[in-house]
């Protein structure tokens, strides 16, 4: 038998079709390659990396905890010390559910060179548990009655503060005064006097002070700052932030402790400056609830996002704030709000501009907050050339009028519905929330970065870089410029709330711009 | 010829001559091919549509270093979501990429080209397997990223069967390398 001609053709006839199919799959993934690598070539954005922190040397930092409630104990988690009940809950919660790593995290993360000495909590029950779990032959805890009491014990070299909103300035100013370290939990002050005392304290202070915004330790918003300094989406003239819950822990409704009574808590010594009134367990408990000891939406979480935000384009205080809002979803006899809309206006501020010289200039902070929805409504930065959407990842949008971007829109290499830059630091650990989004940005072959893969708790590194400045020297994310301009806008934000007026910022004094007839501070912390 | 190669695997003996005429075969109580080469023809198509789809999808990943299939190990659901999210740890990640890459490429090759199609289409069936188990079309289960409804059987299903048909009915003697091959067998038997 002989090959035939047609016996060619059907033996060799793949030949030419594995060709043609391989030949179009690689100029395929080459010509997507390119045009990605000139987006990403364009932009230009470098993504953080974890900044390295000098480690704490010599003798362990003595620490006391002023607080050991909800965030206290959190707190002392990320200094690596977790009592003996979360443990054991986390460890019955990791065997019903394998996906909660929440002890694991717990353990692996690194330990820190410090001690905890110091307890104070006015609620016996707290403070023995603290004491129950971390006051070992090996390392002492001792307990004071008062936080003055053990600021001049000489028994600490730094304090963590996580007590109600109106305890943070008192006790943070004579933690200053005495050249003692401050980790301060937000806001910073509870009102506007004290905000303008505690700069001052800082300013002479020895100490570090460092304020609870831990996210300024999240990598996706040092990526942002340099999104925003290379003109990514250009100039913003809008920022939409909000919160979204919709559940009673979210709404301040937290667990009233059975042992709660007269003798087990100095119900004194938790008033301080607020109005005097006989026991009420709903009161300390859940004082987020009331303005004479919390800062209801606009302490409590517009505080975050404003802080975020300035972490990301350091915008500082407002000009100018309006807000308004009402107590819709809560009528359980708090009286601040939960619903709240603040405005704030920046009428000078710019992130730069793509377009003639003078066009743009501008922008305005909207903060819109519901407790009675859960509808994830994310963080959005409006340029004129882009959009960004803000989070633990960040996302871009071209904008489909964008100056920057018009020969790339016009070529189609740039589509205003498809993101031209996506980063997801988080994107290398397998939990359930990255994958399903990661799986999303891999099908719509998008871009993803991966820092080290691992997830490290941003409450860790706040308190990490805090102990280190303590001991090295260097500068903290969140110290006294930063703590002052959340603290302030805050203010403005809950002022205008309660007066029903616009609140004015006067950069040259450095102070609120007076408004004849009204006490500021009487009137934030006015009951109605 | 075709006669042959489901008598390998059917066991089965062809009938009447009457059905010849017609070129028809028939199996007693099990199938009828109408028209044996309009049939072999349709399984050559058929094993060169899968090669084409395998090796294309070989082909796109190979040129694209960011692929991986890490977010589609991670968010695997159903019985095996544990080991799917084994294979997305540091040490294996890599192997796991590697190891899908080559298998799209090995089975696009082998089914396109029509040489060891049957090894190809049986890695082609596991391959298939995999990812059908990572993300299985189970009613229970909210479908990530999916185009199209679907109720147990899904493409990926759909397409694990026709790996197992391919097997059972290889080609490449009709279209592809192996009938070379197999001419030249003939052609140094015959010389013998």
């Amino acid at each position: 038998m002989k090959f035939t001609r047609r016996d060619a053709l059907k033996g060799l006839g793949g030949i030419p079709l594995m060709g043609a199919v391989w030949w179009a799959g690689a100029a395929s993934s080459v010509a997507k390659k390119k045009e990605r690598s000139a987006i990403l070539e364009q932009l230009n954005i470098q993504p953080s990396l974890p900044t390295a922190v000098p480690g704490i040397g010599g003798d362990p930092i003595r620490i006391g905890i002023i607080g050991f409630g909800i965030r206290g104990e959190q707190l002392c988690r990320a200094l690596g010390f977790a009592t003996n009940e979360w443990k054991e809950e986390m460890r019955l919660a990791a065997k019903e559910n394998p996906d909660n790593t929440a002890l694991a995290d717990f353990e692996a993360q690194d330990k820190l060179n410090v001690h905890l000495a110091g307890i104070c909590d006015i609620f016996d029950y707290r403070a023995n548990k603290a004491l129950n779990s971390f006051n070992t032959p090996d390392s002492k805890m001792e307990r004071f009655r008062t936080y003055k009491e053990m600021i001049r014990s000489g028994k600490v070299d730094a304090v963590v503060i996580a007590t109600p909103d109106h305890w943070h300035a008192p006790m943070t100013i004579d933690a200053l005064e005495n050249d003692i370290h401050v980790y301060v939990e937000k806001p910073m002050t509870h009102t506007v006097e004290e905000t303008y005392r505690l700069q001052e304290a800082a300013l002479n202070s020895k100490a570090v002070l460092q304020v609870g915004h831990q996210h300024r330790q999240t990598l996706s918003f040092q990526t942002a700052k340099d999104i925003i300094l290379k003109g990514t989406i250009g100039h913003v003239s809008l920022i939409q932030t909000n919160t979204n819950r919709n559940d009673d822990n979210g709404a301040w409704m937290y667990e009233i402790h059975p042992d709660a009574s007269p003798q087990t808590i100095d119900w004194d010594m938790f008033l301080g400056s607020a109005p005097k009134i006989p026991f009420n367990k709903n009161h300390f408990f859940r004082w987020r609830k009331w303005w004479a000891y919390g800062s209801g939406l606009s302490g409590d979480l517009l505080s975050h996002d404003f802080d975020r935000l300035n972490c990301v384009l350091n915008m500082g205080i407002p000009d100018s704030v309006m807000t308004s809002g009402g107590i819709y979803t809560h009528r359980d006899g708090r009286n601040v709000p939960d619903v709240l809309q603040v405005n704030m206006e920046y009428p000078e501020f710019s992130t730069g501009s793509s377009q003639p010289k003078g066009k743009e200039k501008g922008m305005t902070f909207v903060y819109s907050a519901t407790l009675g929805n859960g509808f994830s409504r994310p963080t959005i930065l409006m340029g004129h050339d882009g959009t960004l959407e803000l989070g633990n990842q960040l996302t871009i949008w071209p904008d489909g009028q964008s100056t920057r971007y018009a020969d790339m829109i016009e070529n189609g290499k740039m589509n205003p519905r498809v993101p031209i830059y996506q980063y997801n630091p988080g994107a290398s650990v397998p939990d359930g929330v990255a994958s399903a989004t990661s799986q999303y940005f891999a099908d719509k072959g998008l871009m993803w970065t991966y820092i080290n893969g691992a997830r490290v708790d941003s409450t860790f590194l706040h308190m990490r870089e805090w102990l280190s400045c303590t001991r090295n020297g260097g500068k903290v994310s969140c110290g006294i410029k930063e703590g002052f301009e959340e603290a302030i806008s805050s203010h403005m934000a809950g002022l205008s709330y309660k007066l029903g007026q616009r609140i004015e910022w006067d950069k040259e004094q450095g102070r609120l711009k007076p408004i004849e007839g009204i006490d500021f501070d009487k009137a934030l912390l006015a009951s109605l | 010829m075709i006669y042959g190669v489901f008598s390998i695997f059917l066991k089965s003996r062809c009938t009447s001559g009457t059905n010849r005429l017609y070129n028809q075969i028939e199996f007693p109580g099990m199938l009828t091919i109408r028209n044996e080469r309009l049939l072999t023809n349709s399984m050559v198509i058929l094993r060169l549509f899968i090669g084409w789809h395998f090796l294309y999808e070989g082909i796109i990943k190979l040129y694209n270093p960011d692929w991986t299939s890490l977010g589609y190990l991670a968010s695997a659901q159903g019985p095996f979501r544990s080991f799917f999210i084994s294979l997305t740890s540091d040490s294996m990640i890599g192997i796991a990429d590697w190891g899908n890459k080559m298998a799209l490429i090995f089975v696009g090759m082998t089914l396109l080209l029509g040489v060891f199609e049957k090894w190809g289409a049986l890695v082609g069936a596991l391959l298939l397997a995999l990812y059908y188990l990572a993300h299985p079309s189970f009613p229970w289960l909210t479908e990530v990223n999916v185009e199209g409804n679907y109720w147990f059987v899904n493409k990926n299903l759909i397409e694990f069967m026709v790996c197992v048909v391919i097997y059972q009915l290889p080609t490449s003697h009709n279209f592809g390398l192996q009938r070379l091959f197999d001419k030249k067998k003939e052609v140094l038997t015959q010389t013998n």
